[in-house]
């Protein structure tokens, strides 16, 4: 857990602030937020070592609206940002909000590489495929063929899939959540801040003026036992309104069976090992989208592997023991110095 | 009987290593220097260098250079010409022929003094017959195939025995020089610590090369170079970003503030990184980000979270990172951004000198946006101003641009080395845990600069960032008054930092036909070409300045005094104008050149002339 050595009980009070919350009324935002005040207690962090780190855009203005230090910076530049805090000093509990926008494209680059490095840092990914706060652009998230103002006649470019990007880049941790679900984030919440490494949260979110509905197939009350498929280690893949559909593999490809159909019974149902070193199924999960699969809710994948920040420091401490170099004078006349007079 | 080469004593002389790319002239130039250094000589060093790692052996474009300028006087340049050049082939000999002086002594390896040679380097005649080496004291030596022969005894292949090539120079040059060959013998033995054998054939040819010189009778002259007067104490040769490096450790040590660096590697920059990564001992954290923007926001994170934040580049990393110092202007947080100045626009000359980045670093950010400016002046400086650029950021909670230049980057000179504890004091503007006055946007009355409250510290929880925010309290503020405040004390707070800078030193007298300003880097030909004329009693002084935003505060009174100023600059006038900005009642002249060299002392001797005699 992060900040583990100045633990402290506090409450959702504790990270709440005073002054407006300036999203827009209905949007996905807010929920996400009370998510986060709730989960924060039960990770028993002192709440002056947390710190909230944003880039650009509506999600990016989360720091403003919780009461921990906080860092609204550049966009697409967060995760840079958090990297310095983390490395810097990594007793604090390092969160970056960003969007699609800000991730995915201006912040690719730093997104692909914070993952690859492993730094102890927590990142809440809101996805609502849509450009809010420039109103209403498309995203590199949105799917192909959106009308949005800047694709009159629709996209033409190929979305990400987050998840499909994050294990390609070696992410140790990756989650999605819908902001519909507030009990299902907050669990989800409080075990990427128990990861040790990079933890993604990818947070399906709606956005109400730009892109109202956007994950509605996924999330719509009548649809939503059927098309999602909730993950939990060491649990069977079973989903459904009636928990009678399961995952199996054939050949390289999942498949979605009936239990109780074609000799099936739910001992043949694949269990979900999120911690399992080879990322294969993870990317599998990550990748299924509808119709033909349930889209893959909860933790995908959390394998625990070495911190950037953690080998980093040993290496200094090992070169403190060995140097005979102990200070700035010692440096100055090592070597080649010589004496005149 | 043997002639015996006569020795004399000269106060300074040059001498110009050349090679392919892989001859390892800056190895031996390096070598020498320090060797030089070592017995007391003042000096100072001009690696030249392709961009090309490798570039196609024999040929003009691959060659390789290394000036070392020795001197028991005072040495402030690597020289405009050599007394003394190696050219390992005749690419060397072909490019290096107009920088040395009539009378030079020429070493060359006759090995590769052959056709094929000849037409890479794009010879039309033989340049050992064609007459053009008449005047010089040509020494045709056989170092190829002398070293391949020394060295058969340790196994090498010949690619790794050709390798110690240029030991075998150095030994002819600490012949020529009068030097003990057992300090280069004890370079070696460091320099291939891990590898006995490397080191014994690089001994073995440094040997053979100093005997090789004592016998043949081509050499008629040694040198003699006396120790300098430095005055007494401990001293050391040092490139311009070693010193760069350890100014920063220095500033980290003294503020108590860990050195967090962020850096892309960029040429010519890239050895403060380097540098860096290797001082773990001392606490330095090195974070090598996926570009500059990357590095550059880590530096400004670790800032925030309490560390010296600093970020290391060239001109195109500069440009990349603008919209991050806006934020560090904008945050308040202190940041160091240095600077590597190279030939541009764009990736224009990487391995060359310039002073082309002033308007950059001066304004090349969107809004209001000051930050302090500074600039290093000579190889060993480097260390001064990379402290204090680190005090001021700190105090003054702001971001410091300091440039320096591939010219004093890779440049080295002897450096008296100073005692830590007798540099100027750094105070962290800190805040006590729990106190109840903190606010994000709280000043200092006297510097106007905000307060640094650390993550983790307890009861001053609070939010920065790139919003414009509301005086004092910080809340996001789209208040317009407001931001006209916000944005005048950004500018004040700048400008205050001209009450804790040095005044403007003027060189020679305070009154005069002839000021000539520069500013960075220039400073060792500047000073000379000066110094020169004043002997040759003209009425003319230098103002070197340092400080660039904000300037020192008598910048505009010592102008009054002189009849004429002329600003020396390696760009197409930036300081110029930048002075004309700012005091434009006076007339700036200007000498500008953009070679991507430095300049020569004679340019600028016949320049200084030609504006006092106008």
């Amino acid at each position: 857990m992060k900040g583990k050595e100045q633990e402290q009980v506090t409450s959702i009070q504790d990270f709440k602030l005073d002054g407006s919350v300036k999203w827009c009324a209905g949007c996905g935002a807010h929920a996400v937020l009370s998510a986060v005040q709730k989960a924060l207690p039960e990770t028993h962090i002192k709440k002056e070592n947390v710190v909230f780190v944003s880039g650009i855009g509506c999600s990016s203005r989360f720091p403003y609206y919780i009461n921990t230090y906080g860092f609204h910076s550049l966009h697409g530049r967060a995760f840079a940002i958090a990297s310095g805090i983390k490395v810097s000093n990594p007793n604090l509990s390092v969160w970056v909000v960003t969007g699609d926008g800000d991730a995915m494209a201006i912040g690719g680059n730093h997104f692909i590489h914070i993952l690859r490095r492993n730094i102890n840092i927590n990142i809440l990914l809101f996805n609502n495929k849509i450009y809010g706060l420039t109103k209403g652009q498309y995203s590199p998230t949105t799917p192909r063929g959106s009308i949005t103002k800047s694709s009159p006649d629709g996209t033409i470019e190929n979305p990400f899939l987050p998840g499909e990007l994050a294990m390609g880049a070696n992410g140790t941790f990756y989650a999605r959540v819908v902001d519909s679900n507030p009990k299902m984030m907050k669990d989800v919440l409080v075990e990427a801040a128990r990861h040790k490494g990079t933890s993604l949260v990818e947070i399906l979110q709606n956005c109400v003026i730009f892109n109202n509905k956007v994950h509605s197939e996924i999330t719509g009350k009548d649809v939503k036992d059927d098309n999602q498929i909730y993950l939990e280690h060491g649990k069977p893949m079973i989903f459904g309104k009636n928990r009678d559909k399961g995952l199996v593999q054939t050949d390289s490809r999942f498949k979605v069976v009936r239990i109780g159909e074609d000799g099936i019974s739910g001992k043949d149902i694949l269990v979900h090992d999120a911690h399992n070193p080879d990322d294969t199924r993870a990317y599998m999960l990550s990748r299924m989208t509808l119709p033909e699969y349930p889209v893959a809710m909860g933790i995908i994948r959390a394998w625990q592997s070495s911190v950037y920040e953690d080998m980093l420091y040993k290496q200094i401490q090992e070169a403190r023991n060995k140097s005979k170099i102990k200070c700035v004078d010692d440096l100055l006349t090592s070597g080649n110095a010589f004496k005149i007079g | 009987m043997k002639k015996k080469a006569k020795i004399i004593e000269v106060e300074e002389v040059v001498v110009k290593f050349a090679g392919d790319s892989g001859d390892g002239m800056q190895f031996t130039g390096s070598q020498f220097s320090d060797t030089s250094a070592f017995v007391g000589n003042d000096l100072s060093t001009f690696p030249d260098y392709p961009a090309e790692i490798r570039a196609p052996e024999g040929t003009i474009a691959g060659v390789s250079g290394f000036q070392v300028h020795i001197g028991h006087k005072e040495v402030q340049t690597p020289g405009d010409k050599a007394d003394v050049l190696v050219a390992m082939n005749p690419a060397a000999l072909k490019a290096n022929l107009k920088w040395i002086k009539p009378g030079a002594t020429i070493i060359i390896d006759i090995d590769n003094f052959d056709s094929r040679h000849y037409k890479k380097a794009d010879y039309i005649e033989d340049p050992l017959s064609d007459g053009s080496l008449i005047g010089y004291n040509v020494v045709k030596a056989p170092i190829t195939n002398l070293t391949r022969s020394t060295t058969k005894e340790f196994g090498l292949d010949n690619i790794t025995a050709d390798k110690t090539k240029n030991q075998f120079v150095a030994g002819m040059l600490y012949w020529l020089f009068n030097r003990d060959i057992k300090i280069g013998q004890s370079f070696l033995e460091n320099k291939f610590i891990r590898n006995p054998n490397l080191v014994k054939a690089n001994v073995a040819a440094l040997y053979a090369g100093y005997s090789y010189a004592e016998t043949i009778e081509a050499i008629a002259t040694r040198f003699e170079v006396h120790p300098a007067e430095k005055g007494r104490g401990l001293f050391r040769n040092i490139t311009g970003n070693m010193a760069t490096a350890w100014g920063l450790l220095a500033a980290s040590e003294r503020s108590g503030r860990p050195l967090f660096l962020g850096s892309y590697p960029i040429t010519p920059a890239s050895e403060i990184l380097q540098e860096l990564a290797g001082m773990k001992n001392l606490n330095a954290i090195t974070f090598q980000g996926e570009d500059e923007i990357a590095s550059i926001c880590a530096a400004i994170g670790a800032s925030f979270a309490g560390s010296l934040g600093v970020t290391s580049t060239s001109g195109p990393g500069l440009a990349l990172k603008g919209e991050a110092i806006g934020l560090a202007v904008i945050t308040e947080l202190p940041l160091v951004i240095i600077d590597v100045q190279r030939g541009g626009p764009s990736t224009g000359l990487p391995t060359k000198t310039e002073q082309s980045d002033l308007m950059q670093a001066l304004y090349g950010r969107n809004g209001e946006s000051p930050c302090i400016v500074m600039a290093a002046s000579t190889p060993a400086n480097c260390f001064d101003f990379a402290y204090q650029a680190s005090r001021l950021a700190i105090e003054h909670m702001t971001p410091v641009i300091l440039l320096t230049d591939g010219y004093l980057a890779n440049g080295s000179e002897l450096w008296q080395i100073p005692k830590v504890s007798n540099l100027l004091p750094i105070y962290p503007p800190l805040v006590e845990d729990n106190d109840p006055s903190y606010h994000p946007y709280n000043r200092d009355p006297e510097r106007l600069s905000r307060y640094w409250a650390l993550p983790g510290q307890e009861g001053l929880r609070h939010r920065i960032g790139g919003l414009e925010k509301k005086d004092v309290t910080g809340e996001v503020s789209y208040d317009p008054f407001n931001h006209e405040i916000m944005t005048i004390t950004r500018a004040e707070k700048i400008e205050r930092v001209a009450d804790r800078i040095p005044k403007q030193e003027i060189i020679g007298k305070k009154k005069g036909d002839l000021l000539v300003v520069g500013w960075g880097g220039t400073f060792g030909a500047l000073i000379t070409a000066v110094n020169e004329l004043q002997k040759e009693n003209k009425k003319i002084s230098l103002a070197q300045f340092n400080y660039i935003n904000p300037l020192p505060l008598n910048t505009g009174k010592i102008f009054n005094n002189f009849k004429k100023i002329l600003v020396c600059e390696l760009n197409m006038g930036q300081f110029a104008n930048y002075l004309r900005s700012k005091f434009p009642s006076h007339n700036y002249l200007q000498f500008n050149k953009i070679q991507g060299l430095p300049f020569l002392i004679s340019e600028l001797k016949a320049k200084f002339k030609e504006v006092l005699e106008e």
